[in-house]
């Protein structure tokens, strides 16, 4: 079964620090990485070998917990335990820093970029969700401060498609947002996690959404519309979302960060036991998943994120607590 | 995380508190003097890496306090596992966070990365239990109130060495 996830390399990204979280920028070409060492690190390839294009150390005082490309791939955002976000423009010899984003009461989280790329949403845990409007000039305002949650926010990210707005907590619930009149609004609180939610994943269509927990396990839950065929009940215009599928028992530590890739349809998971999981989802008239690939010891410490390249099936990237980036190539097993 | 409230004019939490008293040095086997066998970790090691830390509160270990004591302490050296579990002296103790916060990053700096590192409260010994185990097992959280000087002082002062 190991054979299903096979390393192609591994690069020391941030010595002597943690290194947090993994993002692709949208043509695949780059991937940007953050961590304990309070920098951003922007990843290209030469050839097989992957090297360092750019290193962002002058923007945060404290640790950079997780960078978003936008949609266009010519933003970097960055949010920082020192409770702000940067705004990176690329330039031709790198990255320059344009706008610091501040308002949060202490460490921003996450970050992420809606798919119009006029949106953008950060999280802390000063226990709010912020959505902010980006107009021409690169001006930010923030049109909204969602306060839903009652603690720490772990993890924003915006539906494929729509306007729709997820965020993870450690109060163990998942919280959907959309845009009603001239504001912003909680439509749904996804409750089931027995502990932190710690990330959440939509599927390539955003009718499903994956979460990730302490609690050791992964919910899937599928997104019901009013007056769909299933019976399912909707109290209003907005759809239910109902956890279709629990994957317990896999995981012996937290569960730090899941991944759909949008590509494939495989899932895969970044775990404190430091290993990397990867689910398939069996043919069948219930949703099920099954287990596809393991990699027991990943990285020599926790593994804090899995990362699918959006352009090249099966190349996944994970970093971990050793500070280090592995790359994988998966090939979903036969008979899977 | 945690509010220190150490010292000052505020009244002690817990003024007369029980003493207990401290276990010996740990006697050492001809097994770990051969320089040929490797030395596994054991309950004991931990227990001497932590059973000097200092009270937040008195001035006193927190061996010497029953906080922390060797059958609380479960290694598994193969399997790379820690756990610690510690007993605030009284249920309402404010500073049971600060206190799992010190043994943990004691822990951090003593031991080789492999090891996973679970630090809990005694089951049944502290009215928020649940709440402080939880942000003990929070790394973000952890890493995040390392970075807040102010707490990393109060930390260190939990490890330095009494003098």
């Amino acid at each position: 079964m190991k054979e299903a996830l096979e390393l192609l390399e591994r690069v020391s990204a941030h010595p002597e620090a943690r290194c947090w979280f993994l993002a692709w920028s949208p043509g695949g070409g780059l991937l940007a990485s953050c961590g304990g060492d309070r920098t951003v690190r922007v990843w290209g390839r030469d050839g097989p070998q992957w090297s360092c294009r750019a290193v962002l150390s002058d923007g945060h005082q404290r640790t950079v917990r997780r960078v978003a490309w936008s949609p266009c791939g010519n933003y970097l955002a960055s949010a920082s335990f020192d409770a702000t976000t940067c705004i990176w423009k690329k330039q031709e010899d790198g990255f320059e820093c344009i706008t610091t984003l501040e308002g949060h009461e202490n460490e921003v989280k996450s970050v992420a970029w809606a798919p119009s790329g006029t949106l953008l949403a950060t999280c802390s845990r000063d226990k709010s969700v912020w959505v902010w409007e980006v107009d021409e000039e690169e001006e930010y305002e923030c049109v909204s401060v969602l306060n839903s949650h009652t603690q720490d926010v772990k993890h924003v990210v915006w539906h494929p498609n729509q306007e729709l707005l997820a965020s993870a907590s450690y109060d163990d619930t998942v919280k959907l947002y959309r845009e009603e009149e001239d504001d912003w609004v909680c439509c749904a609180t996804l409750e089931g996690h027995q502990s932190t939610v710690w990330s959440v994943a939509f599927d390539r269509s955003g009718e499903r959404l994956a979460s990730c927990s302490d609690d050791r396990t992964v919910r899937v839950w599928q997104s019901y519309r009013p007056g769909n065929q299933h019976g399912v009940a909707c109290s209003s215009t907005d759809p239910t979302w109902k956890c279709i599928c629990n994957l317990s028992g896999y995981h012996t530590r937290t569960i730090y960060d899941v991944a759909w890739c949008h590509l494939t349809g495989a899932l895969a998971t970044a775990c404190g036991d430091d290993a990397i999981r990867v689910f398939e989802e069996s043919t069948g008239p219930e949703p099920s998943f099954s287990l596809a690939a393991h990699v027991p010891r990943a990285h020599a410490q926790d593994v804090n994120c899995v990362a699918w390249s959006p352009t090249e099936p099966g190349l996944l990237a994970s970093c971990g607590d050793d500070g280090d980036i592995a790359f994988w190539r998966y090939q979903r097993p036969e008979g899977c | 995380m945690v509010g220190p409230g150490q010292g000052g004019g505020q009244p002690l939490q817990n003024a007369n508190p029980l003493i207990y008293r401290r276990s010996g040095e740990r006697p050492v086997t001809a097994r770990e003097e051969d320089d040929e066998l490797p030395d596994i970790i054991d309950d004991r090691e931990i227990f001497d890496l932590i059973r000097s830390i200092n009270d937040p509160e008195h001035p006193l270990t927190l061996e010497e306090l029953n906080v922390v004591e060797q059958v609380r302490v479960k290694v598994n050296d193969a399997e790379s596992t820690v756990s610690v579990e510690f007993t605030p002296t009284i249920p309402h103790c404010s500073m049971a966070t600060l206190i799992g916060l010190s043994i943990k990053v004691k822990l951090i700096r003593s031991l080789p990365e492999r090891f996973k590192l679970d630090v809990h409260i005694t089951p049944g010994t502290h009215v928020s239990e649940h709440a402080v185990n939880k942000q003990l097992a929070d790394k973000e959280r952890v890493a995040a109130a390392l970075e807040n000087s102010h707490l990393l002082e109060v930390v260190n002062q939990c490890l330095s060495a009494r003098s």
